[in-house]
């Protein structure tokens, strides 16, 4: 039974607007508190984040870290130098001989032997970092072009990523937790072949950037979700002391390797990206062109390696090798030394910051003589430039965030230590 | 201009209340004698000699000196590329200074770390919550007396509360003690205090009251 036409109320337009002006009221007024992670695809790890949502708009963000937080640095003051190496490799995890070289530069600068490795070592860890720098951005690029729609990129961007862990693997016996790097060394030297793997590597990796750049730069469904998205001025950048391709993708010219050249960067041609914007897609054209410049950088390497030795001549520093320590006594001294007390590190306090694939890696190492550093802090990358989140994310629309968390590429690993 | 210079230039702007630099490794270090005015020090820095760019700030326990805490300031000028780092000591009673995210908006997450891990507050900060331990977390682990192993703690809904099993590490010992039994890392002071601290946790009824709580032994 339908209701009888004269039963149904019939408003005077100026109520009716009334009750309309109420109801969009309503809607405005109410905000939705949303979580986002920390176990969603985007985040890249564990990164909770709570959103204050006006319908689709974010009015407030919230990021709750942590949830990695392993307590390196305590574990650091509970061991010698040594033995903190292989904990680098899980800080960020995607780039661990760039972190095992910052490491081992840091505590040779409180030895004060940092400027007698010897050449073929300072340009093997040249090498190391400028892989890992194309294996991270490859990472990071792919998972940014997956989460705003483009999955082929990924599976580019893995394919080579797969021949980098491949040469990881021949140089260090490990694919991923690779520990390479000794105090005042290397753990060994490249293996027979290696150099010619690596050529090879390079070649295809030039033809996987281009196969990339035609996937994404002139992409319109790419440059409408990332032109003009997350911008980050180059003043707010550098308040918030955000550092590696993001600092530079907002316009501010500066690179470790250029401003304080640490190993035989100072030898080495390279370009550095800066972007004009600050947003997302000038972040992604900065690490494009960083992989390219990083090709560069490995090629001239290669070209000019030297011979000689890998590891300074100090048995107070490195461990002796073994069949000496079996026939001869100050080499047996050595290694008991260095066995149960380390390297005994003279008191005072250095900081390091070497330039990584995230950005400005710091390590600050407090000693008070003996073994092991009184305390030992990590500047995380990753950790700072999560920061400038609260600040960046309000306006967006919640489909930009995975734009966002994508170019400011970080990994929590680092972030939480 | 090198970071001496600047040194020297922030020394003459605030005299006394600054010690002289100290260079190690080709870093340069000065100590503020009052932690009250680090802010106004960090703002002249950042204003007038062009050090834009904080680094990083970190603390440090001195567990057994007085004053126990120092805190650093790594500051960095993109103009000159120069490094200066600040220092300054809070005494444990207080440990308390203000805050510099006035200058620095960095500085809001290296300040609340520092909070986190070494119970160091500082005045004027925005929102001095823990950030890498969870809410309501009781101790500070970064602390000298805290023990390697952590803490049992009497939170019901972590789900992982117990100590780590050390198997007797570390194994690093201490070079200078007066013999070995000295020098062997498990016996040094702090570590045997906190582990009494825990034993008498664990005979503690409460806590053990909510160990014992049915629902939590069936969590995943």
């Amino acid at each position: 039974m339908s209701t009888p036409v004269q039963n149904l109320e019939f408003r005077e337009p100026a109520a009716r607007a009334a009750a309309a002006a109420e109801e969009l009221e309503d809607l405005h007024g109410q905000k939705m508190v949303l979580n986002m992670g920390p176990s969603h695809p985007s985040t890249h790890g564990v990164l909770r984040i709570v959103l204050e949502l006006d319908g689709e708009i974010i009015t407030k963000a919230v990021p709750d870290v942590g949830y990695l937080h392993r307590g390196d640095e305590k574990i650091a003051e509970n061991m010698t130098y040594t033995q903190f190496i292989p904990y680098t490799d899980r800080l960020d995890y995607l780039a661990p001989l760039a972190n095992n070289v910052a490491y081992a530069l840091a505590v040779e600068k409180l030895l004060g032997i940092d400027k007698e490795l010897p050449p073929r070592c300072q340009f093997i860890r040249v090498v190391c970092c400028e892989l890992a720098r194309i294996s991270s951005h490859l990472l990071g690029l792919g998972a940014l072009a997956l989460d705003v729609g483009a999955l082929t990129v990924f599976m580019h961007t893995f394919t080579e990523r797969e021949k980098i862990y491949n040469l990881c693997e021949s140089l260090t016996g490990a694919r991923f937790t690779t520990s390479y790097t000794r105090i005042g060394g290397l753990a060994r030297d490249l293996p027979p072949g290696w150099v010619e793997q690596c050529r090879k590597f390079l070649e295809e990796v030039v033809l996987n950037f281009d196969e990339t750049e035609n996937l994404l730069t002139r992409n319109r469904i790419f440059v409408d979700r990332t032109q003009d998205v997350g911008v980050l001025p180059k003043e707010k950048a550098i308040d918030y002391g955000i550092s590696g391709p993001n600092l530079r993708g907002s316009g501010v010219d500066f690179d470790l390797r250029k401003a304080h050249p640490y190993l035989v960067y100072d030898q080495m041609k390279f370009d550095v990206p800066v972007g004009s914007k600050g947003d997302c897609y000038d972040r992604y054209l900065v690490r494009m062109e960083e992989m390219r410049q990083s090709v560069r950088i490995v090629r001239q390497c290669l070209d000019m390696l030297p011979g000689g030795p890998i590891n300074v001549d100090d048995g107070k520093v490195l461990m002796p090798a073994k069949q000496k320590v079996l026939t001869r006594m100050e080499e047996l001294i050595h290694h008991f030394i260095m066995v149960t007390q380390g390297i005994n590190a003279p008191p005072g306090e250095i900081y390091f910051g070497a330039e990584n694939p995230k950005g400005e890696l710091g390590f600050y190492i407090c000693s008070r003589g003996g073994g092991t550093p009184y305390r030992l802090k990590i500047r995380a990358p990753s950790f700072v430039n999560l920061s400038v989140l609260p600040d960046l994310l309000p306006g967006h629309m919640i489909s930009d965030i995975v734009a966002i968390l994508g170019s400011i590429d970080f990994v929590m690993g680092e972030c939480d230590r | 201009m090198g970071a001496l210079d600047l040194a020297n230039k922030l020394i003459a702007q605030f005299g006394a209340a600054l010690s002289a630099p100290a260079e190690f490794r080709g870093e340069i270090t000065l100590v503020l004698n009052d932690a009250e005015r680090i802010a106004e020090v960090c703002q002249c820095a950042k204003t007038s000699l062009g050090f834009d760019y904080l680094v990083d700030i970190t603390s440090i326990d001195g567990y057994g000196e007085d004053p126990r805490w120092t805190i650093m300031y790594h500051l960095y000028g993109y103009g000159h590329r120069a490094y200066l780092r600040l220092k300054t000591h809070v005494s444990e009673e207080k440990s308390e200074l203000p805050t510099v995210t006035t200058v620095w908006r960095t500085a809001d997450w290296h300040e609340r770390e520092i909070y986190d891990m070494m119970g160091i507050r500082f005045r004027g900060h925005p929102d001095l919550r823990r950030i890498l331990m969870w809410e309501g977390y009781p101790y500070f682990p970064l602390r000298k007396d805290f023990p390697l192993a952590g803490k049992q703690s009497a939170m019901p809904d972590i789900a992982f509360s117990d100590r780590a099993p050390l198997e007797g590490g570390p194994f690093v010992t201490t070079p200078g003690g007066k013999d070995t039994i000295a020098r062997e890392p498990r016996v040094r002071v702090p570590e045997t205090e906190s582990l009494a601290t825990n034993a008498r946790l664990e005979r503690r009824q409460d806590v053990k009251d909510i160990h014992e709580r049915p629902e939590h032994h069936s969590k995943p």
